[in-house]
Parts: C-alpha cells; structure tokens; sequence
C-alpha cells in the first residue's frame, strides 16, 4: 500500500516539484532567518540565483554548530506564536539543539511516518507498541502521531520497564514494534529467558532505527521474532524519524525527497557527487515552515540509489548508514560525543584530563565505561568511600547532562595513552 | 605515636603489587604491616613500613599514586576481649574508626588504627593505659 501519490511521481515531476518548493523555501529563509540571510549575501548569493533543484549546490551548508550558535530560536523562520512544539536533544556542555515545528510541519511529519507504516505493510487494524522514548527525543512522538495518522491504534508505552513491555505486548495484541534495534534483541532475549518465544506474539513488522545496525542484526532480529525488520532513518534535525524508509523489499531506504532533498557531498571536497558515490548525506527541507535547514550536513556516510523498486515507489533511496564523519557514538539510541564527556570530567575537576572511553555490548545493550586518570594529588584519597564518591559524582553529572548511565573507572597515573597527535579517545568493542 | 601509614593506590591488574613491594625491595625498605581494601577493579595497599619518606618518594616517582596518612598502633593483650576493650574507650569517646588491620603473634596484637583525628584517638587511649607504638619502634632511618 503506498500512503501518498507523491511517493510514485516520475523523475520529471519529482523534480518540477522540488524546484517549486526549493524557490519558496529559500525566498522564506532568507526573508525571515537572518543567519540565512548574511550567509547568502556574504556569498553574494541571491533568491533570484535559485531557479531549480539543480541550483540546490549554490546554496550554503548548515552544521549542528550553527544550530549551537544559534540556540534556541534563531533559526526559526515564523514567529513564535506559529510554532506549535519544539523538540531537543543533548547538546556539549548540556546545552540542547532545539529544533521547531508548526502544525503544518507536525502534519506533514505524521504523513511521512504514515507513509512508513504503509510500506511495511501495517493496516488500520494494526496495534503499534512503541517502546521509544517520549519527551523531547522525536522518536517516541514522531512514530506515535504517524500510527494516529496513518489509523492504526496506538500504545504509547515508551521506553523501559521490559516485564511491562512484554505484559502489554501479550495482552494488548501487538502486531507492531517500534523501539531501537538493540532493545528489539534485549527484549526478544529477555522474552526467551522467561520461557516465552517472541515469535507467539505474532508481530508481524517492526520499524528500528536510532542508532547504526548491521544486516547481521537485522537476521538476528528476524529470526528471533518471526517478522520484518526495516530500517528507519532520521534525524531532529531535518524532521525526526521520517527522513527515509524501508518498503517490504527491504532494499535500502526511500527517502521522503518531496520534503527532504538528499545530496552525497565529498568528505573532503564537499562537492555534490554522482548516485552511487559514498559520501556525506546532507539534506534540504523544502516544505518545512518553522525551521527550514538548507543543505544540513548530517556527518552520516551513505550513497544514493535511483533504481526503480519492486513496491512501486520511485523516491530515491539511500544506502544503509555506513559510518559517521565525526566521532559521535550512538549508545542505546542516545548521541555521545567524546568532548561531551571530557566537558564533565574538565567542570568536575576530581581528575586529570587523560581519560578514554570503552563502548561494548553487554547482554545486547550498549555499555559505556569511562577510565580516568586521577590528579596527582587531588583524586586520590586514603579511602574507598572517596574515591567511590568522585565515581558516583562523575556518573551523576554525565547522566545529568547527557542521559545515559555508565560505569566510572578510577585508573592509575600514565596508563592511559598519550598520543602527539588527537588522543584515542574510544575504543570501541561492538561488532561492527 | 603517630605513625606514617603509606597508601598506594593500584589496579587490580597482575603485577602491581608485587612492583611496588619490588620497589620497596630493591631500597631495603622493610614492610612492618599491609593490608589492602579492595573493589572488583582497583585496591588500596595500606603498608607501614621503615622508611616512609623515602618509601614515598621513590613510589611517586615511578608514577604511583601515594600518599602518606597518619594512623596510630596500639598494642592489646592476645587474650579474648583484648580488642573489645580498646573499642570500648574509642566509642565512649566518640572517636569513630575509618579503618583499622590487626595481626596477633604470642602475647600482643597489634592493632593499625586509622581515626578521623590521630591526636584525639591517642589522648584517649593514653588515658585508660593502652600501649602506642611509637615511630621509632618500627621505622629505622
């Protein structure tokens, strides 16, 4: 079933209508979003340079710093009475990046996620669990108003709390899961370990995504529930969840490009490339009233695909994520940056600047360990309670301002590497 | 009858107790005492030992992480009870024991005592009679 005629158009008209909207967009941002405006003129860049989607590449970048340096609101481009809900997420030194949306912007988004749950082949009849967060991540949110769009009944259970998930899944009916693809295996496992086999509950498709996954995974999760695993991509950034899809072919993701242009830039040369080259995937919102981003640079390594797909569907498809630009991790769904960490470590002041970072996974969750340094003289002290004390504070204020919890190991002086040039922050243990 | 107790801060990794003793070893230092507290993934290795400043300073420079604190000896009869009364006098006091490591051979135990306030600690148990160890028993400079 496809949700919206604009998922089928032929290239042409794809592309006549990207053009209309990049015009409008750009004529929208650079009249009402000053960043936008000093950024084209200091190029010399006009409204009127912009005739169609092709021009696309004379248009500025935008990084999430520019989203720092413009916290919270100076990249709207509506005023704040017109915009319905704003979204967060963690940002370095516990300032978010903020990102808004009309309620234009949260019906669209809605369609976009109905689209999904039609390409995987859900009915109104179906019961959606989802076991993302709800909050300011727009995972939990974007995935609920998608199930109330699209008209299949809700259970808005979020995250956590595995007995009540599986209690629900059993007696609400659940015939869909929405959570991250590490917890569909946490939670399938958990599920056996009580004696009960995931494939009894009869779901029958799940949308995963938040953090990156292998082909592997996606076997392991198949087989351990007896459904369809599609990969979701998204980010706050551009919209949420709802950026881009997997139909039932399973055979990389559509992209919702009649909202969100992709582009494949050059690491290096930042210059647009052909379909089919890997690179960095950047995306243009077109439609978007509150916070249109042009050319946002999502630091995700991927290529694009213009084949046509067995569904139907011709928007282009992007290949599955193949990497990071930068050094984010993604732990349990959540963005980590290293430098998030060393802000902690540096603002507590209990220990020395040397520390390193160890990712593995444990009983199919990731885990985050923090080995640090002490300082000379300072950190350590002739007690257990006090050095147990300077761990706890330290994974207080890392869950505080990141959310995640991890595990604080005290280590001796000079263990831990000096590099001359960018110290090995992470070393990171999960199969790849 | 204050005694410098050495702590030396060392992760449970094979070998690193033994480097430290290696270090204190090779200097003719003497340990009179040791005991360690540990977690699953690092231990502080409490010594008193004959040279303490010397001790200290050739640790440091090989990068261990030590520090000195004062704790007091006290020596008890070896007999049931022995211990019991010392604690009695301490409580009484409201002197509170962080930590304490014992070891009892012929007539005597010896007791490491390490309280919030050394001073305190001494005055009472000087009070009800109890031996301190002085320094000089154990370190030979």
């Amino acid at each position: 079933m496809i949700w919206q005629q604009e998922e089928c158009l032929t290239r042409d008209e794809m592309q006549a209508l990207q053009s209309k909207r990049l015009i409008n967009t750009v004529s929208r941002v650079y009249h009402n979003v000053p960043f936008y405006k000093n950024k084209m003129d200091d190029m010399g860049l006009e409204i009127g340079d912009i005739k169609s989607i092709e021009d696309i590449t004379k248009l500025p970048f935008t990084t999430k710093q520019d989203l720092r340096d413009n916290y919270p609101y100076k990249l709207f481009a509506v005023p704040m009475k017109e915009v319905a809900r704003v979204h967060a997420s963690s940002g370095t030194t516990g300032k978010p990046t903020v990102v808004g949306y009309t309620k234009n912007d949260l019906d669209m988004w809605a369609d976009c996620i109905a689209r999904f749950y039609a390409a995987m082949g859900a009915t109104n009849e179906d019961v959606v669990q989802n076991a993302l967060g709800y909050g300011f991540f727009t995972g939990g949110l974007g995935f609920h108003y998608g199930a109330e769009k699209f008209g299949a009944t809700i259970v808005p259970i979020s995250t956590g709390n595995t007995k009540k998930q599986i209690q629900v899944m059993q007696e609400f009916g659940t015939t869909i899961l929405v959570c991250t693809p590490s917890y569909a295996i946490y939670l399938g496992e958990s599920m056996k370990a009580l004696g009960i086999d995931p494939r009894s509950i009869g779901i029958k498709a799940a949308p995963l995504g938040g953090e990156p996954w292998t082909y592997e995974m996606r076997g392991q999760i198949e087989d351990l529930w007896g459904m369809r695993a599609h990969d979701s991509y998204g980010l706050s950034e551009i919209i949420g969840p709802g950026v881009a899809f997997e139909c039932q072919a399973q055979n990389h993701l559509h992209i919702n490009e009649d909202h969100f242009v992709p582009e494949i830039i050059g690491r290096d040369t930042l210059k647009s490339l052909p379909y089919g080259s890997e690179g960095e995937l950047v995306f243009t919102c077109i439609t978007k009233e509150a916070m249109p981003l042009l050319r946002y640079r999502t630091r995700d390594i991927s290529s694009l695909v213009d084949a046509p797909c067995s569904c139907g569907r011709t928007t282009i498809r992007m290949t599955k994520c193949a990497g990071r630009t930068d050094d984010m991790l993604i732990i349990r769904g959540v963005n980590v940056f290293p430098s998030q960490i060393e802000s902690v470590l540096l603002n507590l002041g209990e220990t020395a600047p040397h520390y390193v970072l160890i990712v593995d996974r444990v009983n199919n969750l990731d885990t985050l360990e923090v080995w640090v340094e002490g300082k000379e003289d300072i950190t350590f002290v002739d007690g257990m309670r006090y050095m147990k004390e300077i761990e706890k504070k330290i994974t207080d204020e890392i869950r505080s301002v990141l959310g995640i919890q991890v595990k604080v190991k005290l280590v001796e002086n000079k263990t831990i590497e000096r590099s001359e040039g960018k110290a090995k922050r992470v070393i990171d243990r999960r199969n790849k | 009858m204050i005694i410098e107790q050495l702590s030396v801060f060392i992760e449970n990794k094979s070998g690193r107790l033994y480097e430290v003793m290696q270090i204190l070893g090779d200097a003719n230092i003497n340990v009179s005492a040791l005991s360690i507290a540990d977690t699953s993934d690092y231990g502080i290795v409490r010594l008193i030992v004959s040279n303490p400043k010397e001790a200290l300073k050739l640790l440091k420079k090989q990068d261990f992480s030590v520090q000195a604190t004062p704790v007091i000896c006290c020596k008890v009869p070896n007999t049931p009870g022995g211990l019991k009364r010392m604690l009695a006098y301490l409580t009484n006091d409201s002197i509170s024991i962080e930590y304490m490591y014992a070891f009892s051979v012929g007539d005597d135990a010896s007791i490491v005592l390490r309280t919030e306030d050394c001073n305190k600690a001494i005055e009472c148990l000087s009070k009800h009679k109890m031996e301190l160890m002085k320094a000089s028993d154990i370190y030979q400079i």
